[in-house]
Formats: C-alpha cells, structure tokens, sequence
C-alpha cells in the first residue's frame, strides 16, 4: 500500500478544517470520502459520453453502454464473480436486499423459516421482516452473546437453528455497530448443508479487504458503492446467475423484457431481468474506479491498516473510565463502537466535532440489538485506508475532554 | 471549548443533566404520554396528575443526550401548577428560543436552551420531552414522535 500520507493526498475532502481543526474523518462505516479519480471518471461521463444506454445506436450511447457494462465486468472482478452477469446494478445495500428479500419471499410458505441475526443492520432484517409477513414463513434470529456481545453469533444456538425447514439464511459480513466479523464461508456452507439460500450483506467488508463471492459461497451478496469510495446512490447485487434468472423481478418497465405485449411480457435474464429503467450510469462508472483504486492500493494492505487502527482504538479506549466496548474482543474490522455510563453517544459526538473529529453516535440502525444490550446508543469510529495512528490519538484525547466536561472522569 | 458549544452546554443544563428534577414515574398519574425520537433512540414519558385543568404533579423518565434529558427536567419545573392553555404557551415560547436562539426577558429559565439554535439537528432533543407533555394534556395515547417537518 502506498503511504498514507500519499493516499490522503487523493481525498479533497479530508484536507479541510472544522471547527478550526484539521478534519479527522473516523465515520466510514456510514460513508467513506472519495478520491479523486471516482470524482473525475464520473465528471468525465456527464462531460464526454453521457447518453442512455442500451438500445443507443448513436456514438454516445454506444460509449455509455460500453462503459457501464464494463463497469460491471469490472465489479465482476472485483468480487470474482463467475460472470458479469451476475452483478446487477442498485441504488445500495437496501435495495439489493429489498429485492432479493421480496423475490425469495415469493417462493415462501407457511411452515418455511427465514433465519438471520440479532447483529443485522435494519436493511437486513426488516425487508425479512416484510417477506415473512407476506409469505407466511417464520423469521429467527440467531442470538449474539456475552453483554456486550463479545461473544459472536451464538455457534450452540445456530446449530439448533439451522433446520431444514430454514429456506433462507440472511447475514451480515461485518458488523456495522459492533465490529465483528461472522466466519461468512463456513456459516454458507452450514446454510448450503440444509439446502438454505444464502444471502450476504457485504457493506462494511467488499471495500476493506480481499473478497471474493465464490470462495465465500453465498448465493446472493448486496453491498453499496459508497462505503468503499464510490459515490452514493449505486450499489450490487450479487446473485448466482441461476438463481437470479429464477428470481421475479421486483420492479418493471423499460429494458428489462425481453417481449411486452399489452396484457403479458416475459422478462429477460439477468442482469437486466432486475434493472428497470435507466439505470445510474454515471455511479456503476465511478464504482468502478473506485474498484481500480482500491485494488492499486492493495485489498490485503487496507485490510490490514484498517485491523491496527481499530486494535490501537480499542487499546487506548479500554484506558478510558466508564467505558464499554462492544463486540468481539479479539479479530475485528475497523471500526470500535463503545458507550460511557454518564455521557449519551450524542454529546460525545458534538463535543468530537468541536475538535474537528467526525464520529456517529446513535443505534446505528440496530436498535433491536441496541435494546437487547440495555444501550440507547453508542459512539462509533470507523478507519478506513487514509485513516492515521494520530487521528486515533486525538481522538482519545478528545474524548478525555469530553468526559472531563461532564464530570465523569 | 468554542462559544457555541458553551453557549449549547449552557450550565443550568449540565446542572439539570447531573441532577434531573422530578425525575421518576408518578404513581397518581392521571395522563401519560410517551415520546421517542427514532432518529437517536432517545426516549422520554411524562407522567401527569391533573387537577382540572392544572397540572398538579409531574414526573419524568428516560434516556438520552444531556440536551434532551436535561430539557425535560426543566420542562417539568415550568410547566408545574399550569393550566393547558399556560403549557401551550410556554412550549411554543421554548419552540422559539430553540429555533431561533432569541429568548425574551420574561422567560429567562428557558432561555437556557437558545444555544441550541446553532445545532439544527439537537433541536429535536430539546423538545423532546415538551412533545411528550403535550400530548399527555391532549389525552394523547400516540407516542409523541419528534420525527415531524413541524420541528
């Protein structure tokens, strides 16, 4: 990996002040900044080739279809998916999830069980939720344990869970509130022993390591561009190509029929099968880039820096009173999420954003979880490949402030 | 420490956060109303003895930011031993301190809150506990939800 130093230099964004401080980005599970070849391929297309795609047989056009297909050859990549086709484009994480949910949902029944986990992003649990309501089929959850949930997916629990009456197993990668990361290859291939379906939320792991969908064996994959230096409002879904030919289509209209006449229409195969109407060229674009950059600074290496910051946090906020910290003690991605006795996630943020460091505080979208763990909110810092050993150091300082402020240390 | 920030955590109200007043669910309640902001999790229920149309007894409990929970503190001091109408109006002065960071003279307890102003997002926090007792005189069984355009 190239410095960090010289890495930073690729985000405009990170070179600013705030509150007269410089800027310490900490919030990238929530979104990551953007470097400045994603900024430039995507002012590229609007400037140079933008046309709709597909059906185009004017020179635009055939430019704009060829960069987004090659965009999807590229995340196809990316992922080491089979074949390109079985990346479809979406607006994220939740739509991909949302589509996969309904699809699959579709072919549920009373009797059927929809298993996920307590640690599941609300994007992953309500659209569950949502196909278990309509379906009839039942939804579990594999229970996390210890207090503060330093003990994983509950292995004893997920045994007893996995029947064959379980026809889908949704599942978070990496934790977005607690940091831990599931063992997703082996918890796919206990799925795949009862003849489960397999669907993987992938939105804080595909842009921070080594990833790849074959090896991991899970059917379906959702994950959204902007958490990995891409730009908003583009994301994946994965899927094995048989079954999202099988998958109905969540949505229709233009370019996903393959004949339409006025009272029926057959669909096409994927990918377009599940792209209706334009789809955001300009983002599959910048995806891609985003692709080409992250690998330039090599998966293994950002992995790796993300896993010491987040070691060196978790180190230097274990010193701090009153504190908890959540998730798995030991291996973790980078991100620490942790709570004081006395001072609310909110403040602690506010007063961060004093010093110039940008963190979250909230249930971060896990209230289900957040409630189990007798917490309200907590505070969460997330490293990704521009983030410094000094960044996490003010911010421990920052929050001593804090707790100063409030009386609490 | 900027000016903002002081001016946001004002004393009056890291006092209030530390040591909330009337803090406990009321036995004789004869309203109860609970409001939640699903944006933070922040949670409060007001618990309110009426006698007539005067708010007689008032508690509080929950859980949230110091700005939130400190706010509903407060809030119950001012509002005990007032009618509705005096309630309504008190909510709608506090309404325009915090969204405006002008405080008249008259209210100067309240005034506490005018930093707030300077942080849209925290405006929520800060009526939190007001939605919640408003709905408590309205006989209101809907959890008062600041997740409104209104705010």
């Amino acid at each position: 990996m190239p410095s960090v130093q010289d890495l930073r230099r690729d985000f405009p964004a990170l070179h600013q002040q705030v509150n007269g401080r410089p800027l310490a980005y900490l919030d990238n599970a929530a979104t990551t900044q953007k470097p400045r070849a994603v900024i430039d391929a995507i002012v590229r297309f609007y400037e140079q080739d933008n046309s709709n795609v597909h059906r185009g047989l004017h020179a635009l056009s055939m430019r704009a279809t060829q960069a987004y297909e090659g965009a999807r050859e590229r995340v196809a990549r990316f992922i080491g998916a089979a074949d390109a086709a079985e990346v479809v484009f979406t607006r994220g994480t939740t739509e991909s999830i949302n589509l996969v949910a309904r699809g699959l949902g579709a072919t549920l029944k009373p009797g059927d069980v929809i298993l996920a986990t307590e640690m599941e992003h609300h994007s992953n649990l309500l659209p569950w939720q949502q196909a278990a309501r309509r379906s009839g089929a039942e939804l579990r959850l594999v229970p996390v344990t210890g207090a503060d949930a330093e003990g994983g997916l509950d292995a004893a629990a997920l045994d007893a869970l996995l029947t064959p009456a379980v026809k889908v197993f949704a599942f978070t990668h990496g934790s977005n509130t607690l940091g831990t990361v599931n063992p997703a290859a082996e918890l796919c291939a206990r799925a795949r022993a009862v003849g489960a379906v397999t669907v993987l939320d992938a939105a804080q792991t595909v842009g921070h390591g080594a990833f790849d969908v074959q090896r991991l064996g899970a059917d379906f994959t959702a994950f959204s561009g902007h958490k990995m230096c891409g730009p908003t409002g583009i994301g994946v879904l994965y899927g094995r190509r048989a079954l999202l030919d099988r998958l109905e289509p969540d949505e229709t209209g233009g370019g996903m029929v393959a004949q339409a006449g006025f009272t029926e229409s057959r669909w096409k195969s994927a990918p377009e099968r599940h792209e209706a109407g334009t789809p955001h060229v300009a983002g599959a674009i910048g995806l891609a880039a985003a692709c080409d950059y992250l690998e330039a600074a090599g998966r293994e290496a950002i992995a790796a820096h993300d896993a010491a910051l987040a070691r060196l946090a978790y180190d230097r906020l274990a010193e701090l009173p009153g504190i908890r910290l959540l998730g798995t003690r030991g291996a973790r991605g980078g991100l620490v999420s942790f709570a004081f006795a006395d001072v609310h996630a909110h403040d602690v943020v506010t007063l961060a954003d004093e010093d110039g460091i940008a963190l979250r505080g909230g249930h971060h979208c896990n209230q289900p979880l957040m409630r189990k763990l007798g917490l309200a909110s907590t505070t969460r810092a997330s490293f990704y490949l521009y983030n410094t050993e000094e960044e996490v150091e003010r911010m421990v300082a920052s929050l001593r402030r804090v707790l100063k402020f409030f009386g609490a240390a | 420490m900027s000016g903002d920030l002081t001016e946001l955590y004002q004393q009056v109200i890291l006092d209030h956060n530390k040591r909330p007043r009337n803090r406990g669910r009321l036995p004789t309640a004869t309203r109860v109303a609970h409001g939640d902001n699903p944006t933070c999790g922040d949670q409060c229920s007001v618990y309110v003895r009426l006698d007539g149309d005067r708010i007689a007894e008032i508690g509080f409990d929950g859980a949230g930011c110091a700005i939130s929970q400190a706010s509903a503190s407060l809030m119950t001091t001012q509002v005990k031993g007032k009618t509705a109408a005096e309630v309504r109006g008190l909510y709608d002065a506090f309404h325009h301190i915090v969204t405006t960071g002008e405080a008249p003279a008259e209210i100067s307890d309240l005034a506490a809150f005018a930093g707030v102003h300077a942080f849209p997002a925290r405006i929520k926090c800060a009526t939190l506990g007001w939605h919640a007792v408003l709905n408590a005189l309205n006989g209101d069984a809907v959890p008062a939800t600041t997740e409104t355009r209104a705010d």
